[in-house]
C-alpha cells in the first residue's frame, strides 16, 4: 500500500520542528520518492575533472541510485550521461574508469555514440527504415543528464531538465570549496588514487548528519582517540619529543565539549552547513616546511593567512557529500537501499604544493574513515545499532532538539555555539522542500 | 637460532597466523621490529604505500594502539569481540641472505572474520621481510594484498 507517494502532505508530517519519523531513515517507499524527488532536483556531486583529464576519458559513478557515466568530449567539456543504451538499456560502461577513444561503442548489439550521447550509427540501419525510429526517444542517444556545472574542478549535476540553478542552490556555501582548492599555491586540484569505498548497512542521512554531530567523537571514539592519547602519555621517550603525524591526527577526537561548542557551527539555506566556524580539529597541524612560502609567493602574505587560517571541518553540501578543505578530502555518501549505504572517500593533491601534505591527508583518508579504521568501525557500529534500533516500536520519532530555537529561520545564514544540532534541522528543512517540490498535490 | 631453515621461516609465517587467530596480540607484537611497516594497500598492485591511500599503513606505535583499543571497556564495535581465522597456504620462500640475515617469504591464505552473525571471507597475499636480530626472526615489513581490495567492505576488524 502506498502511503507516500503523491501525497506531499505526507512527507511534511515526517519532519517536525524538534523530530523527525522514523520512517525517513527505514522506509523502502520514502527511500524510493528520494530518489525520484530529492536526488532529481537537487545538485548532485558526481566526480572530479582530474579523473576525466583527457578526451575519452571516462568515470562510471551513480546519482542516488542512476547510473551514470562522467565522461570528456572532444570539445573537452565533461558530460554526464545515463549509463544506458537505449536500445536494450545495456549499461554501456561497467569500469570504474578508462577511456573509451571517440566514441562509445554498445557491446551488445554495436549502436554507437559521440562522447556527448548523440547517436552515431546503428548496424544494419537500414531494418529501421520506414519504422518510426526517428520518432522515437532511441533516436537520440544516450540520454544526457538535466543539467551539469564544473565548479572548479568539481563536477555537480541535476537529474531534472528544470531546477534550482547551482548558484543559487549552493549560495555561499561554496565558500568552503574556494577554501580547499586555494590551498594549493596553483589553484587547482588533482585526485590523488581511487576512493576508500565503504558500505554501511543503514539509511545515508545518518551518515550525513553524524558529519555536524560534534557530541559523538569523545563518546563514540573514546576506544581510538582516548586509547591513542594514553599510550603517548605513556610512553617512554625524550623531553619534548614531537608528536608523530598520526597522534596530531587523532587525538583531537578527545577534544573536551567546549572545544566542540567554541568551535561554532553556521548553517546556508537548502540545508548545507559546516562546523568549525572559530577553529576545529584542524587547526593545530604541525607546519609543512617550505608550504607558507609557496603560499605567500603564490597570494600574497595577506590572502595566504586568510586562506590558511580558515580551518573548517566538516561541511555539508546537502544532500549527500562532505568535504573536509583543510585536509582536501571528500566523502560521498551513495544511497543503495533504505538500509544500505556505500561510502567513498576521496582525496585530492594540492597542485604544486609539498608532497608532505598528501602524505598527512591519505593518512588521514585511512585513519579515519577506511573499513580497517578504529575510528570507522565505531561510527558504523552506530549507525546500524540505530538502524535496528529505529524498528523498536518503543518509540517513532528521532530527536535532533538540541539548542533548537523555536522560530528557525533556514532561508538565513545563522552562525551558532558548535553542538547544536540547527544543521540537522537545516537539512530535514532542505529534504522536506525537495522531497515535495515536484510531488503530484494532495492526490489522496 | 644461528642461520634460520626453509622450515624455521615457514614456520614462523604459521606461528605469527595462530598467533593472531588465538588472539596472543602482545606476544604478536613482539615479532616486529621498533621501526616495521604493516601494509594493506588499497588498488591492485599498489606501489606508493603514503600519497595515496591505503587501507593500512601501521607502524609500532598504531598496531600497539589497535591492539590495546581491541582491550578497552568501551570499544563499542568489539562488543561483542570479533574473532579470525587464518588458512595459510604452504609459504614460498622468495629470498634467503644468510649474510645479512634478511628472507623474504611469499603467503597465500584465506581469511575469515565473524561477529554476531556475520561472517566474511578474504582472499589474500601477504609478502612478509624478516630479519634475524640476535637470534630471533623479527617482521620488519608484511604488506598484504587482498585479492579484491577496491571492493566496498563493511567492518574488517582484526589484522589478517
Amino acid at each position: 500500500m502506498s502511503r507516500y507517494a503523491n501525497n506531499p502532505e505526507a512527507i511534511r508530517n515526517l519532519i517536525r520542528p524538534t523530530e523527525v519519523h522514523r520512517d525517513v531513515y527505514i522506509d523502502q517507499e520514502v527511500f524510493e520518492l528520494e530518489m525520484k524527488h530529492l536526488f532529481a532536483n537537487t545538485w548532485v556531486f558526481v566526480g572530479h575533472e582530474s579523473q576525466t583529464p583527457n578526451k575519452g576519458d571516462y568515470f562510471t559513478t551513480e546519482i542516488g541510485t542512476q547510473p551514470v557515466i562522467m565522461v570528456r568530449h572532444s570539445d573537452n567539456e565533461i558530460y554526464v550521461l545515463h549509463n544506458r543504451c537505449p536500445h536494450k538499456g545495456t549499461k554501456i560502461a561497467i569500469d570504474r574508469t578508462g577511456n573509451t577513444g571517440k566514441f562509445f561503442r554498445c557491446p551488445y548489439h554495436a549502436w554507437s555514440f559521440k562522447t556527448n550521447g548523440c547517436l552515431l550509427a546503428i548496424p544494419l540501419r537500414k531494418g529501421y527504415k520506414d519504422t518510426g525510429l526517428e520518432e522515437s526517444e532511441s533516436v537520440n542517444g544516450m540520454a544526457p543528464v538535466g543539467a551539469v556545472k564544473n565548479y572548479r574542478g568539481f563536477i555537480f549535476a541535476r537529474l531534472n531538465k528544470e531546477g534550482p540553478d547551482f548558484e543559487s542552490f549552493f549560495g555561499e556555501a561554496l565558500s568552503s570549496f574556494d577554501n580547499m582548492v586555494d590551498r594549493s599555491p596553483e589553484g587547482r586540484l588533482e585526485v590523488a588514487g581511487p576512493p576508500l569505498r565503504y558500505m554501511h548497512r543503514c539509511n545515508w542521512k545518518m551518515l550525513v548528519e553524524n558529519q555536524t554531530d560534534t557530541c559523538h567523537p569523545m563518546v563514540a571514539h573514546e576506544s581510538s582517540a582516548g586509547t591513542a592519547i594514553d599510550l603517548w602519555e605513556k610512553m617512554d621517550k625524550p623531553e619534548g619529543t614531537q608528536k608523530p603525524m598520526a597522534m596530531e591526527v587523532i587525538a583531537p577526537f578527545m577534544s573536551p565539549y567546549e572545544f566542540f561548542e567554541n568551535m561554532g557551527i553556521r548553517t546556508w539555506p537548502n540545508g548545507h552547513g559546516h562546523t568549525g566556524v572559530h577553529h576545529s580539529i584542524h587547526s593545530d597541524y604541525s607546519a609543512i616546511p617550505g608550504y607558507y612560502e609557496q603560499m605567500v609567493e603564490a597570494y600574497g602574505e595577506e590572502r595566504a593567512k586568510a586562506i590558511l587560517g580558515e580551518n573548517r571541518h566538516n561541511t555539508v553540501y546537502f544532500p549527500n557529500i562532505m568535504i573536509k578543505g583543510p585536509i582536501q578530502q571528500l566523502r560521498l555518501f551513495t544511497p543503495i537501499a533504505a538500509d544500505k549505504t556505500l561510502v567513498e572517500s576521496y582525496i585530492y593533491r594540492l597542485v604544486g604544493a609539498p608532497d608532505m601534505l598528501l602524505e598527512r591527508t591519505a593518512m588521514y583518508n585511512r585513519m579515519i574513515n577506511a573499513p580497517t579504521s578504529m575510528v570507522g568501525h565505531d561510527d558504523l557500529e552506530m549507525y546500524e545499532r540505530a538502524q535496528e534500533g529505529l524498528h523498536s516500536d518503543g518509540l517513532e520519532w528521532v530527536n535532533v532538539q538540541r539548542l533548537y530555537q523555536e522560530g528557525e529561520n533556514f532561508d538565513e545564514i545563522a552562525v551558532e555555539n558548535g553542538t547544536t544540532e540547527r544543521q540537522m534541522r537545516n537539512q530535514f528543512h532542505a529534504w522536506e522542500k525537495y522531497m515535495t517540490m515536484t510531488m503530484e498535490g494532495d492526490a489522496q | 637460532m644461528k642461520a634460520p631453515t626453509r622450515d624455521d621461516l615457514i614456520d614462523f609465517v604459521y606461528e605469527e597466523a595462530r598467533m593472531l587467530d588465538d588472539g596472543r596480540f602482545d606476544e604478536w607484537l613482539d615479532l616486529w621490529t621498533h621501526d616495521s611497516y604493516y601494509w594493506m594497500p588499497l588498488d591492485y598492485n599498489q606501489e606508493d604505500a603514503k600519497h595515496v591511500t591505503s587501507l593500512l599503513h601501521e607502524d609500532a606505535f598504531m598496531r600497539k594502539l589497535r591492539v590495546e583499543r581491541f582491550k578497552g571497556e568501551r570499544t563499542f564495535s568489539q562488543k561483542p569481540k570479533t574473532r579470525c581465522h587464518h588458512v595459510l597456504n604452504r609459504p614460498f620462500i622468495d629470498h634467503m641472505d644468510e649474510e645479512k640475515g634478511e628472507y623474504v617469504t611469499h603467503t597465500a591464505f584465506h581469511y575469515v572474520e565473524t561477529r554476531l552473525d556475520d561472517q566474511i571471507l578474504l582472499a589474500a597475499t601477504a609478502r612478509h621481510e624478516l630479519k634475524l636480530i640476535e637470534g630471533k626472526l623479527k617482521i620488519t615489513h608484511k604488506r598484504v594484498d587482498l585479492l579484491n581490495s577496491d571492493a566496498a567492505f563493511g567492518n574488517i576488524q582484526m589484522f589478517l
